[in-house]
């Protein structure tokens, strides 16, 4: 899909030189990933990975032409890196930390405002185009070029729809992690109108979890604006009302919150809904061939 | 993390909230002293717990003389409470909170919450006090007034006289309803608060506003930087599976079923759930054992859902991207020997090294049930439980 990665993508780390983005960058340079460099506090003008490592964002900008970045850093300062990111241009901000405290998501948002930066996430596995890379920490071995587009809240449970299209023959255009956080930078809606405009996506395949309106709000966003196929699951049909599962943000606070009043919205909004999460490839083949 | 109420009006005194005059107390001899100092004629007797709706169950009452303050906090101390929140088994009372009662004229909400689709701070207050606002925005949504807070410039003073007049709070309340409702706000952002409210924030007879019921709820992932917040936490009124999970680095959360889960990552971990009881299960706990799990962390994964006597099987589902299958199944035969667990353990492993993982599962000494897929694991799993069950129910019958 070419709005958010694609060929010509241009990928820069923040926290570049530490374990987790030294491991994750690898693996997306493994299978194609441009990435052109990286961002380490007091350690610029060294190399790492056989590319430059910039003290600031803004340098590596101006210096590599990079328009993506995976943010790396760990929560207490994740805010400030996906502002850095955000100040010095960059497009698209892909930010795996999970454990960001919500009210800095907040203050984040609010300086987003009025410019052309996306964020992916918080919390999320990331992105991956396969065949042409990946920002993000998925296992890409799993994914195949191909043209279902896949947007999730959670990362495993996005792989386990991965296996079971695998297991049908059917690939993926891309895959986007917009995160399990309460206040995230990009909601369903907004990546599944990047996939209506994508060429090389024939139909959606949307996976949301209980709590917050995001799922019923791209569901409605959908029934007036996509022609592609949109298929839906959304986990958590035997989760108790108040408790947080595991993602900050999946806690039912009201009836509109349940797994169940999700999906019959979404059934009488016009999509192929999943109720059993065994059936997702099968319920994607069926919505493809309809 | 969620506080008790006397821990929230002491916070919200310090933001220039004005709370009735009062203290927590853990006997009832402190409780009559407390209340002979505070002076008056009449006092609430508050029973603190992690918990609404303790009115209804008889944890707030009123006494009218200092007697009857002591022996009302002798009745509420060690009394098990019941509400709806607490479950059948009800929960211990520790502490009470002992205030000077005050005469209502009218009773208001306010409240702040992190609202998921403005992703902003939003002021909510309505003129129906003492009633929950979930009741309130179900019956009479129209009685709500909500306000988006730029967290650029905070709460502006014309914000809160916006809902303060549209609630009908006006003449000489509108300053107090701004020193309140700006008071909360400056509480919420300081203290990385997720919810604030005051319900009720009530008129008394002397015409001042005073916050009578208060809860904070406070992000659990900022608790690093506010260590006097922390402080606060209460034990006691928690899952003592659910803190040793959470020390683990599992996430756990106990349902009332008999299967246990053990998944990776939240989402999936829901799903297993669902699997289960769509194929007529029910599952026995939430467990996400997260990314990068060593065998000691999916030891102690099997030693946290055991300690449910309701359990009789475990069912495991791995989907390993940053995990590692190979060391997963390490973890689960560590488990089976130092543990000695009997009961059938069905396995479903995919992703990173998953050949590894089953080879080490399958050259084991232990009957381990594979499973190829969810769909094969969750009905496998719902057999086996079903076996046991069937195996039990006769027994019973023969005895009666």
């Amino acid at each position: 899909m070419s709005v958010l990665l694609n060929k010509d993508s241009r990928v820069i780390f923040q926290g570049f030189t530490g374990q987790h983005a030294t491991f994750h960058a690898e693996e997306a340079m493994k299978i194609g990933t441009k990435v052109v460099g990286g961002v380490t506090p007091g350690k610029g003008g060294t190399q790492h990975l056989g590319l430059p490592v910039f003290d600031t964002v803004e340098e590596a900008v101006r210096e590599t032409g990079a328009d993506v970045s995976g943010i790396f850093a760990p929560p207490p300062f994740a805010a400030d890196a996906i502002m850095e990111a955000i100040d010095a241009g960059i497009k698209t901000i892909v930010v795996i930390a999970d454990g960001i405290p919500v009210q800095d998501m907040v203050r984040v948002e609010r300086y987003r405002l009025g410019t052309n930066s996306i964020i992916i996430g918080p919390n999320t596995p990331g992105i991956i185009t396969p065949g042409v890379g990946k920002v993000g920490i998925m296992p890409s071995h799993i994914y195949s070029p191909g043209r279902i587009g896949i947007v999730s809240r959670s990362g495993t449970l996005n792989y386990e729809a991965v296996a079971q299209m695998s297991e049908l023959g059917l690939g993926q255009s891309s895959s986007i992690g917009i995160g399990g956080d309460p206040v995230n930078g990009t909601d369903f809606a907004t990546v599944l109108k990047a996939f209506e405009d994508d060429p090389d996506t024939d139909a959606v395949l949307m996976i949301g979890e209980i709590g917050g309106p995001q799922e019923v709000d791209a569901a409605r966003w959908a029934k007036k604006n996509m022609r592609k196929p949109l298929i839906g699951y959304v986990a958590g049909l035997s989760a108790p009302p108040g408790r947080r599962m595991g993602h900050a943000g999946a806690i039912i606070s009201s009836e509109s919150d349940t797994a169940t009043a999700k999906i019959d919205m979404m059934e009488a909004l016009g999509m192929f809904v999943v109720r059993n999460p065994a059936d997702i490839g099968a319920t994607v083949l069926r919505a493809i061939k309809s | 993390m969620n506080i008790h109420e006397y821990q929230t009006k002491d916070l919200l005194k310090h933001y220039g909230v004005p709370v009735p005059p009062g203290r927590v107390v853990h006997t009832d001899a402190q409780a009559a002293t407390v209340a002979e100092e505070i002076g008056g004629s009449r006092w609430v007797i508050k029973a603190q717990i992690h918990s609404g709706g303790r009115g209804k169950a008889g944890g707030v009452r009123v006494g009218n003389s200092i007697d009857e303050v002591r022996v009302i906090a002798d009745e509420i101390i060690g009394s098990l409470l019941v509400t709806h929140q607490t479950g059948a088994e009800g929960r211990l009372v520790r502490r009470v909170l002992v205030e000077q009662a005050s005469n209502i004229v009218r009773e208001y909400y306010v409240g702040l919450i992190i609202d998921r689709a403005t992703r902003r701070i939003t002021l909510v207050a309505s003129a129906e006090g003492g009633v929950e606002i979930e009741v309130v925005a179900k019956q009479t949504p129209e009685r709500i007034i909500r306000e988006v807070i730029d967290p650029a410039v905070g709460l502006l003073d014309f914000q809160c006289r916006k809902v303060a007049y549209k609630v009908g709070l006006k003449g000489a309340l509108l300053p107090q309803a701004v020193k309140v409702m700006k008071g909360l706000y400056r509480c919420m952002r300081d203290n990385d608060a997720i919810m604030a409210e005051i319900n009720p924030l009530a008129i008394v007879d002397n015409g001042q506003l005073l916050a009578l019921d208060a809860k904070m709820t406070f992000d659990d992932n900022a608790l690093y930087r506010r260590p006097t917040i922390s402080e606060l936490r209460d034990f006691d009124e928690e899952d003592p599976k659910e803190v040793e999970a959470t020390g683990h680095g599992l996430n756990y959360i106990a349902l009332d079923g008999d299967v246990g889960c053990i998944v990776n990552g939240a989402g999936l971990a829901m799903a297993t759930m669902d699997a289960i009881t769509l194929h007529g299960g029910r599952p026995a706990n939430f467990l996400d054992v997260g990314g990068g799990a060593t065998p000691e962390k999916v030891a102690n994964a099997f030693r946290i859902v055991l300690q449910d006597p309701a359990v009789k099987i475990i069912l495991i589902n791995i989907f390993a991207g940053i995990n590692r299958c190979d060391w997963i199944a390490t973890g689960i035969i560590q488990a089976m020997r130092d543990q000695n667990i009997q009961m059938p353990i069905i396995v479903r492993l995919a992703g990173t090294n998953v050949e590894e993982g089953r080879t080490i599962l399958s050259t084991s000494k232990f009957p381990f049930i594979i499973a190829s897929n969810l769909n094969d694991a969750a009905a496998k799993a719902v057999t086996e439980v079903n076996n046991i069950v069937q195996k039990v129910v006769p027994l019973k019958k023969e005895h009666s």
